[in-house]
């Protein structure tokens, strides 16, 4: 992977969208200016309703704003076509949901394997590469179980698992931990950090969990469709002793 | 493995790079009918049960048409009194167009059925589809996974469903007319009929999903973040 720190991965800039709700116009986000270095652990905290989801969803290219540009490896998603932006999300962007997402009818080596072959890479190629990503998240022994075979946790590190299937540039996770327990939210987390860190993938969470924030490198902090403020994991620790202390 | 660590500025040369191969996606329809077996099995219900009857009339006018070719008046008597309307000229037993309307009928109560258990099934796979979607799928896999599905479930449906009908129109005609009745079938022209059914069983099945296959394949890849199931 190219280490070039001055390198954004991904650059928000003038973002707003707006919604159409009958006859009323909501907007979401109120002019969003964003960059995110290659490599970094980002989280994104806000309250819901807060346009978290909304700039969270225009970074994986899987909205386009009302006005601004997002690009995403520096190619604008507004210039994209249909075709393209398939590619971008098969090939650039690795997703992970809250509700783990997997395909029910498919084992846990064809979820893995799904975007390979989406990508064209042929059946060999796929099982081997899906079953050294298994074997990452510690799953390799329980590659022929379906979903429903699987605890949350489990199929969490399955979906990670494919959400690195296509060696991403960057990985978002949209509340990864919002239906996982304590313990379980925790090792995922941590999974995530390794994987950032050795893999030099971008991580971008949108998160409601203060766990998160430990391991992030920088904070965004989203309210009523602006930031509020960015910070950095040096400057983290203390407002997080503010929030201990406030609970 | 795949090194891809350019900042791929150009987008130009990787356009043909999203593929599903015709053989995986075979697989996957496949995989997906076999999951929810029982629910293929009801959406396939109406399509077996229409085809039937369909066939069952089709060959029942086969078997009443050997007789006919037969020559032999009583045999042209015994028909006329099972209620066939022959003319003193006819060398074919022409179906009723009562029996068309009713055949015609069955089939569309068929196809507005199917289309709603296909309806059902794009409902319930909302979330599936638009994960596909955000693995990089594009709307014509996701159209033709699901037009393959109805396919298989058309051939299959239609096979099981034209065969029950032949043989149940045979048995009937056996016991309305005795085994001379067999003696005089031709055997090509039931095949035919057999063949025809499932023909327009695996039409009637396309013809069911392709609206809720294109409402999945329009899904956007954001509803699979959506929470609420």
């Amino acid at each position: 992977m190219n280490q070039n720190s001055n390198h954004n991965i991904v650059r928000v800039t003038d973002v707003t969208k707006t919604f159409q709700l009958g006859k009323l116009e909501v907007q979401a986000l109120k002019g969003i200016d964003l960059e995110i270095p290659v490599g970094y652990y980002i989280s994104i905290m806000g309250p819901s309703g807060s346009g978290k989801s909304t700039l969270f969803n225009m970074i994986g290219g899987l909205d386009k704003p009302t006005t601004g540009r997002v690009f995403i490896d520096e190619v604008d998603i507004a210039q994209l076509d249909a075709f393209e932006l398939a590619w971008l999300r098969c090939r650039k962007i690795g997703y992970i949901f809250q509700t783990f997402n997997l395909i029910q009818v498919m084992t846990a080596l064809e979820n893995v394997t799904l975007p390979m072959t989406f990508a064209g890479m042929s059946g060999d190629d796929s099982t081997q590469k899906g079953l050294e990503l298994l074997k990452l998240v510690g799953l390799e022994d329980r590659h022929q179980h379906k979903p429903s075979e699987l605890s949350g946790g489990q199929q969490q590190r399955v979906a990670v698992a494919r959400a690195l299937a296509n060696d991403p540039a960057i990985i978002l996770a949209d509340e990864p931990t919002g239906n996982l327990d304590l313990t379980t939210g925790e090792e995922i987390i941590n999974l995530l950090k390794t994987l950032s860190r050795e893999r030099q993938v971008t991580i971008i969470s949108a998160t409601h969990d203060f766990k998160m924030l430990n391991v992030s490198d920088q904070v965004v902090w989203i309210r009523d469709g602006r930031i509020d403020k960015i910070e950095n994991r040096d400057e983290l620790s203390i407002s997080i002793g503010k929030i201990d202390l406030k609970e | 493995m795949i090194a891809d660590s350019q900042p791929s500025s150009s987008m130009e040369p990787v356009n043909r790079l999203v593929v599903l191969p015709f053989r995986k996606a075979l697989e996957i329809a496949f995989k997906s009918i076999q999951v929810r077996f029982f629910r293929s099995l009801i959406t396939t219900l109406s399509l077996i049960l229409a085809v039937a009857f369909l066939s069952f009339v089709n060959v029942g006018t086969d078997v009443a048409d050997g007789m006919l070719a037969a020559d032999q008046p009583h045999l042209r008597q015994v028909l006329i009194q099972a209620g066939y309307d022959i003319g003193a000229e006819d060398t074919s037993v022409a179906s009723t167009a009562k029996q068309r309307w009713i055949v015609i009928l069955s089939l569309l109560v068929c196809v507005v059925g199917i289309v709603n258990a296909q309806l059902m099934a794009v409902t319930e796979r909302f979330r599936e589809i638009g994960t596909m979607k955000c693995l990089g799928a594009l709307d014509r896999f996701v159209l033709r996974l699901f037009v393959l599905e109805a396919g298989m479930q058309g051939l299959a449906g239609g096979t099981v469903g034209a065969l029950a009908g032949a043989l149940f129109s045979l048995i009937n005609s056996t016991l309305g007319f005795g085994w001379l009745a067999l003696s005089h079938v031709s055997w090509p022209e039931v095949a035919l009929s057999v063949i025809a059914s499932i023909g327009v069983g695996f039409l009637l099945s396309l013809l069911g999903v392709l609206y809720p296959a294109a409402l999945a394949a329009r899904m956007q890849p954001v509803e699979a973040m959506r929470v609420e199931q």
